[in-house]
Parts: C-alpha cells; structure tokens; sequence
C-alpha cells in the first residue's frame, strides 16, 4: 500500500478494523470536545492522558506484548498523576464581575 | 544517535519543539474554542445533536485549533523522517503536557494550582517512561 496507489488507500478505509478504528477516534473526539466545553484544559488533558494506561493493559492482556518494569512504572505515575488532577474542581471558578467585563470589552 | 539520518541536537530540539508548540497552539485553541460555545451537554439538551454540531463549527477559534493540530500532526511525520521515533514520541509526548499547563495558565487564565502542576509533571514523566 503506498501514496502512489490510491484507490487501495480509500479501499483501506472500509476495512472492518480501520473503519471500526476510525469511527471510535470520531467518538474520541467528540467527547473530549463536550469535555472542553465544561471543563479546563489542564484538568482534562492529563485525565485523558489515562488513555495510555488502558492501551498498556491491551497491549498486555489482548495483544499478550511484554511490559517491561520501566513501562509499568510509566502506568503508576500516570495513574497517581490522574488520581490526583482528578481531586481538584473540573472547572476555573471565576467571578461574575470580570465575566461581565471581559463581555463589554 | 539522535536520528537514523544523523540530524544535529539542535536541529532535532527544533523539529520537537515545532511539534510540541503547534500542538499547543491547536489545544489552546481548541480548548478557548469550546469554552466560548459553552457547554455542548446544554446545547445538545436544546437543540439536539445537529445544533451541537452546528454550534461548533460556526466557531472560528475552533478552525484555528484543528488547522494547528493538523500542523503539528504533519510536522510530527517530518520530525519522524528524520530522528528516531523512540526519541520522537515520549518527548513530544510528554512535553505537550508541561506546555499546555503553562499556557492554559497565561492564555486561558485557568487556576493551575499546584495539584495541577503535580499531576501535569507525574503524568509527563508516565507517559515519557511508557512511550520510550
């Protein structure tokens, strides 16, 4: 498959598991739009980063690939890093005076 | 080695730099794109998911932020035909995250206190540690 074949990249496309792939990173992208909609950036930016933790599991548990100690401990600092974003307000609190400034400018 | 081609360090922090700051740029945008819409749970509740579609892209900012992603997604596969994915991938990977924490503080005026900042450093070191 290369750029200079196009009709068998478009052909790629509707393959189960590259349409299946593509369709679940559509749903991705929809959910961390509504996300940002409600919640900052530097709080929903490590929590999805969580993603990486699942990947490692089914790269384990599925796909049966060897974690190595330095990859185990990535998963743990991400896991605390998460757990501890996730204790904190999802949202900046700010106050409805400056809101109504910012509004007028 | 740095790269398979023999790229220079400083020439190799310049193309990881251009994708962590276009990457940046796009969450930024992205992220002020969104808060400007407001929440997307209401305007589904309101107008159905058509709306909410509609919504978004009737958002300029939000334009912005995808034409910066898809920056540095291209300038990811031009860092990639030069230096090692190994090197690559976590550093990107993990920079980003700092980056965003500083400029969601000076450019979206979030409250990046320091349980942020803790959770912003622990995951750039997780993902470092997972991606290399």
């Amino acid at each position: 498959m290369s750029i200079a074949h196009p009709a068998t990249l478009i052909a790629a496309v509707f393959t189960p598991w590259i349409a299946l792939g593509i369709g679940l990173l559509m749903c991705f992208f929809a959910s961390y739009l509504t996300a940002l909609s409600w919640a900052d950036l530097t709080f929903v930016l490590p929590a999805t980063a969580f993603g990486n933790v699942i990947v490692a599991f089914f790269a384990r548990f599925w796909l049966h690939e060897s974690i190595s100690p330095e990859r185990w401990a990535g998963i743990a600092l991400i896991t605390l890093g998460v757990s501890f974003v996730a204790q904190g307000p999802s949202l900046t609190e700010r106050p409805v005076p400056q809101i109504e400034e910012a509004t007028t400018q | 080695m740095i790269g398979a081609a023999h790229v220079g360090v400083w020439s190799a922090a310049a193309m990881i730099a251009c994708v962590v700051l276009c990457s940046t740029a796009g969450e930024v945008l992205t992220a002020a794109a969104m808060k400007s819409i407001g929440d997307l749970d209401e305007i589904r509740a309101r107008s159905g998911f058509p709306g909410a579609v509609r919504a978004v892209v009737s958002c300029p900012l939000f334009f912005g932020g995808i034409g910066f992603l898809t920056l540095a997604f291209f300038s990811l596969l031009f860092a990639l035909s030069h230096l090692n994915l190994s090197l690559v991938a976590p550093a990107s990977a993990s920079l980003t995250l700092v980056t965003n924490a500083v400029a969601g503080k000076i450019f979206l005026k979030e409250n990046v206190d320091r349980r942020r900042w803790t959770a912003a450093v622990l995951v750039c070191i997780g993902v470092y540690l997972l991606a290399h």
